[in-house]
């Protein structure tokens, strides 16, 4: 059987979840990979979000939040942005490959770019194999 | 009342925190008539390890532990003393987290041995020669010597822990307060960490909040090499990345106090799974802008030694993946 990756994926309430609302609106297709969370900002993505779900074995993290201007907290994701940084350099630092983990703006209606995002992202993840701390299941 | 038996063993750590125990001078002297020291090894009494391997089971009140896990001895040893102690207190950093020497998980064994045994300036090995667990002298006298682990592990990662103490070492004063309340009984419940709860922030004098100051974001990233910190001006607001927001405080700032920013060897304050992932999203909220963040990571270049520093092994991934 060919890999299909676990993608845990979080997604902010007012953008990226509505956008992968209307996604299955407009029964866009992408691949059953996806477990989404909805969170009410990406800001409240804590780092440890990330390497939780790293640590339990998911094959990618994916972080979805509004475009800069568009937060309606007004400056969550901007926040997001600047962990988010620091945290890719950590996980590189642990020994991951750089795709384990991706963050997104996608927008409300942006249904579209989120299947193409996940169908991209499965794609990828498919190239480089599973978590290597799932001991290569 | 009878006094209570305790005991002191030091596995992978310094014996600072013995000597902050020690610090407590005669304050140590008066618990002393509370407390028999039955063990305290290899540090301060002429025991060995098959004396406290013939003591009987759960035979000591209290018993502490500083130090971390790297070397099979000391894995057998923390075993044996969880086995002989009624309570046992992961005391300090290394103990408790990992300390200093956990940030060895992000290298390999093997990698840590080239460098030691090989590539250093001063290193004179032209044989070739690792430390090896057993070797045979004149072909009949065998020697052996711990095995080298690949990861370093807190204590709580070996046996099962009752109390946990940060500090790297404790602070002498809250090292008081912590034998007090053991003598007298009055403990938190079992797995807890012994701490006032607060932040090194609460408690320190630079704090703006306890000035009755705002906050304003930090537009340029600075170490100390780089000069001295302004007096009385908390260190995260000159650009010094100050773990304070996130450490428990019963050091009473006592870096912060003398222009050094807290580097989180109290351990995190309760409520925080990952002391480095948090510490990530407390100074990031902080940062003005992207940039400020790409000057932090061209200032240090592994963010995970300055983020991690005492907590790497009780981290939720808390070793660089080997392939």
């Amino acid at each position: 059987m060919s890999f299909s990756p676990n993608i845990v994926g979080f997604a902010c309430h007012w953008c990226t979840y509505t956008g992968a609302d209307l996604a299955g609106s407009l029964r866009c297709k992408y691949p059953p990979t996806i477990k989404l969370i909805r969170v009410p900002c990406s800001g409240r993505v804590e780092p440890e979000f990330v390497l939780e779900a790293l640590a339990r074995g998911a094959d990618g993290v994916f972080v979805g939040g509004c475009h800069f201007g568009d937060c309606h907290y007004k400056e969550g994701n901007y926040k997001t942005s600047r962990r988010m940084m620091l945290v890719k350099k950590l996980l590189e630092e642990l020994g991951f490959e750089p795709e384990r983990f991706r963050l997104e703006w996608i927008s409300g209606a942006e249904g579209k770019k989120f299947a193409e995002v996940m169908e991209e992202y499965t794609e990828q993840l498919k190239k480089i194999g599973p978590n290597p701390l799932k001991g290569g299941e | 009342m009878g006094k209570k038996t305790i005991a002191f063993l030091l596995t992978g750590g310094c014996a600072g925190c013995e000597m902050a125990l020690v610090d407590l001078a005669d304050r140590l002297v008066d618990a002393l008539e509370h407390l028999e020291v039955v063990w305290w090894a290899p540090t301060v009494a002429d025991l060995k390890y098959k004396d406290l391997e013939d003591m009987p089971d759960k035979s000591i009140d209290l018993a502490f532990i500083d130090g971390m896990v790297r070397l099979s001895e000391q894995e057998h040893m923390v075993k044996v003393l969880r086995q002989k102690a009624k309570i046992l207190v992961a005391f300090g950093a290394c103990a408790a987290l990992g300390g200093i020497p956990g940030m060895g998980n992000l290298h390999t064994k093997d990698e840590i041995f080239k460098t030691v045994y090989f590539d250093t300036f001063s290193t004179d090995n032209p044989d070739g020669v690792v430390p090896q667990t057993k070797y045979l002298v004149d072909g009949k006298y065998e020697l052996t010597l711990p095995e080298f682990y690949d990861t370093v592990r807190a204590i709580h990662q070996v046996v099962d822990v009752d109390y946990f103490v940060g500090g790297c070492p404790p602070h002498h004063e809250f090292v008081a307060k912590a034998v007090e309340a053991i003598i007298a009984g009055n403990l938190p419940p079992k797995g807890s960490w012994i701490t006032s709860g607060k932040s090194v922030c609460d408690v320190c004098p630079r704090n703006p909040a306890n000035k009755g100051e705002t906050r304003t974001p930090i537009k340029e990233v600075k170490r100390t090499i780089e000069g001295a910190p302004e007096e009385d001006k908390c260190l995260l607001q000159q650009g010094y990345l100050c773990l304070g927001p996130i450490t428990q405080g019963d050091c009473g700032a006592s870096c912060p106090k003398v222009g050094i920013p807290c580097r989180g060897c109290g351990g995190p304050i309760p409520g925080i799974k990952d002391f480095g992932a948090r510490a990530i999203s407390a100074i990031t909220s902080l940062l003005k802008d992207e940039k400020t963040v790409e000057q932090l990571m061209e200032k240090y270049p592994t963010i995970a030694k300055l983020f991690y520093r005492y907590s790497l092994p009780s981290a939720l991934i808390n070793r660089r993946i080997s392939r």
